[in-house]
């Protein structure tokens, strides 16, 4: 016990799980090189994936994965906010609602109809809507997943106190630098990495595919350029719906381009 | 407080395992009056957007359900649709998806057998508190847990979410110079497994053994990973096309929760020990060896040895991982083209928890029009319930806080994966 007494003078880190896949939260596990230094340099205070210990509040850092759902996630998240210092979005699930948002368009009741035999039993919000639109938030980190070195960068500068190096542009900057060939001007393949930010390293493009906007927006988006640029490379109305209509399709930016294309 | 008059079993939040679920035992004297593993995490309902998604989106869409194991969820995806449509793959991406496998299956166990489930063999909250007295072991464990995820990392791009698994094949494939710098890695890989049977093998467990009805994949001649008949030790061998025609998934009134189960039967058993006991002979001499000098003979019915199990599969994926790269001969494209065409089709492979099934029904213009997904968590949900009841039954007399924390570590033999089981489970939290 006094190991542990003496352990809390460290900075206490919380991770907290609403709806999601649990992928970002590996993240931090799967940051095998920096894991040990991590858990030197902070105590990891709440983490229920890792640990059977899970320490009170209040905490310095609170990460958060997954979208608010649910009546009872609702609340709970007002309760994370109030124990957390800072609080850190990681993920596209709670940084823009995640996949589950495509619910946003539709009737959610028909939705869990589909899915469960006994409809009446479910609890659901009808939208699936980030964490900022609940409680203040101190940084989004993008990403679907995140990318394990931006959240360890994040982590470092949250506790140096200075702005974490995480930058907003597209991941056009991150294929340059890679000097990948252009595979949308070399080839025609639809690519939405002009209006996606930066965080993965243009993986899609390095692997001859178009970016499929996992990190959402980047700051200043031209996505309506971008659409007009699909539709002279053939895509159809609905391709360029659904292409914005993905892990992100909540995001304010996506989500106004994917509805001006199902426009008459 | 003692094994008399009733008492309750809880753990209101699960522990090292992937998503939320708590566990409640109700206890009247000796006897077992209740069990309910609660399942608290949200629905996400894939199975309803998927519905009108093109099926090139299917394996980066259902990847989404679970951070843990997405290639299980892309090659039941891409297996399921190339059925739908007839589509035969160049053999080399067929080996390539098996070495995918390799990658998950590496990474997903070394995670589970040190970092999530041996903190319960060793006495400790978590691999954090263990590493403190286990450096070395936590070291070794970091390190498999790497190799695998840099398999991974080569083959589709990132660990979580890869991106270049496609229907008809991959989006791009390696050079056989890029997978032969693995193998340095990989033969490190082979000897730490080695040594992690051995040690598994030198834990305690409990003595609890069940007759359970194990299900898994049959191949002819490979251990399985994408491939093969579905079959059982109780006479069951179907092909994917007949799983709905013989598992039910069945509202159980007092979870809300939606429980496999075979028909006319009830629960039974999906993941590495339904592997090993039915496969055991498709296993390489290396794994097979590993596994009897460990005392291991099919058919093991000690759910507590999963662990052991786990650890030879490790060095089976290893030692496949080798054969694969040492015969490799890059495909002539990384993928066949797949024309969009109404059809249906179902695929059944082998995620590191247990078989994951998956059916899409396409329409002319390769939309989807239904999807369904029962993965291994599901799967295996009425089985932990069943197992429970017997065990907590054996634990009668024993404290209330040791009981509880023998009951959790009999779930997380399961390594049940929550997020995965979730998007079919009605959710409910019980208040008093």
């Amino acid at each position: 016990m006094s190991s542990k007494k003496k352990a809390s003078v460290r900075p206490r880190i919380g991770v907290f799980k609403f709806a999601s896949c649990d992928g970002c939260q590996l993240s931090l596990l799967d940051a095998e090189d920096e894991l040990l230094g991590v858990v030197g340099a902070v105590e990891i205070a709440y983490f229920p994936e890792a640990s059977r210990n899970m320490l009170k509040g209040p905490y310095d850092i609170g990460l958060v994965e997954g979208s608010i759902t649910t009546h009872h996630d609702a609340e709970r998240i007002q309760e994370v906010r109030r124990k957390c210092k800072k609080l850190i979005t990681i993920g596209a699930c709670a940084t823009a609602g995640g996949i589950q948002a495509l619910r946003n368009w539709k009737d959610v009741d028909e939705f869990v109809r589909v899915v469960y035999a006994t409809p009446q039993f479910i609890s659901t919000l009808k939208l699936s809507t980030p964490i900022a639109e609940h409680v203040p938030v101190d940084f989004e980190l993008r990403g679907c997943p995140i990318n394990k070195y931006q959240l360890i960068e994040l982590i470092t500068a949250t506790l140096a106190g200075r702005k974490p190096n995480i930058p907003s542009y597209s991941v056009c900057m991150e294929c340059k630098r890679k000097a990948n060939v252009c595979i949308a001007v070399a080839r025609q393949i639809a690519c939405l990495g002009p209006v996606t930010q930066a965080g993965c390293g243009a993986l899609c493009p390095s692997y001859d595919r178009g970016c499929y906007g996992c990190f959402g927006p980047m700051e200043t988006p031209n996505t309506a350029a971008l659409t007009s640029q699909f539709r002279i490379m053939g895509q159809s109305d609905h391709q360029i719906a659904r292409a914005f209509r993905s892990f992100n399709a909540w995001a304010w930016q996506f989500r106004k381009a994917s509805e001006e294309c199902e426009r008459p | 407080m003692n094994g008399r008059g009733g008492r309750t079993i809880k753990v209101d939040t699960l522990a090292r395992v992937e998503g939320e679920g708590a566990l409640y035992i109700k206890m009247a004297g000796d006897r077992v009056a209740d069990v309910k593993l609660k399942i608290y995490e949200p629905p996400r309902m894939f199975e309803a957007f998927l519905r009108g998604r093109h099926f090139s989106e299917a394996p980066d869409i259902t990847a989404r359900i679970c951070g843990i194991c997405p290639i299980a969820y892309q090659m039941s995806a891409v297996h399921a649709i190339e059925r739908a449509l007839d589509v035969k793959i160049d053999p080399a991406v067929r080996l390539l998806r098996r070495l995918f496998y390799c990658g998950e299956w590496i990474e997903s166990h070394a995670l589970h057998i040190y970092m999530l489930h041996a903190p319960d063999f060793l006495g400790f909250a978590d691999v954090i508190e263990m590493a403190k007295d286990h450096g070395a072991l936590v070291e070794k464990a970091l390190r498999l847990k790497k190799i695998g995820n840099r398999l991974v990392q080569l083959l589709g791009g990132r660990e979580i979410h890869p991106i270049s698994a496609a229907v008809g094949g991959f989006y791009k494939t390696p050079s056989k110079a890029q997978l032969d710098e693995l193998v340095s890695d990989l033969q490190w890989a082979l000897e730490a497994s080695l040594e992690t049977v051995r040690w598994t093998s030198t834990l305690q467990f409990p003595n609890f053994e069940q007759d359970y009805e194990f299900v898994a994949l049959r191949h002819p001649d490979e251990y399985p990973f994408n491939e093969g008949r579905l079959v059982s030790n109780h006479g069951l061998d179907i092909d994917a096309s007949e799983y709905e025609d013989r598992f039910l998934e069945l509202h159980v009134k007092h979870s809300n929760a939606l429980h496999s189960i075979l028909r006319g039967k009830g629960s039974y058993l999906v993941g590495p020990l339904a592997r090993f006991n039915l496969n055991f002979d498709r296993l390489p001499e290396v794994a097979r060896k590993a596994a009897t000098d460990a005392g291991l003979k099919p058919p093991v019915k000690n759910l507590f040895k999963s662990i052991v199990v786990r650890a030879v599969e490790l060095v089976f994926a290893c030692n496949e991982a080798l054969r694969i790269i040492a015969a490799y001969e890059p495909p002539g494209a990384p993928r066949v083209p797949v024309p969009n065409r109404a059809a249906t089709g179902q695929a059944i492979t082998e995620a590191p928890r247990g078989i994951l099934y998956h059916r899409y029904s396409l329409d002319e213009n390769g939309l989807i029009r239904t999807a369904k997904i029962v993965p291994p968590t599901s799967q295996n949900q009425k089985r932990i319930e069943d197992d429970l009841r017997e065990y907590a039954a054996q634990l009668a007399a024993w404290p209330l806080e040791e009981a509880t924390w023998k009951c959790e570590q009999a779930v997380r033999c399961y390594d049940p994966c929550i997020s995965c089981a979730t998007h079919f489970l009605k959710v409910v939290i019980e208040r008093d």
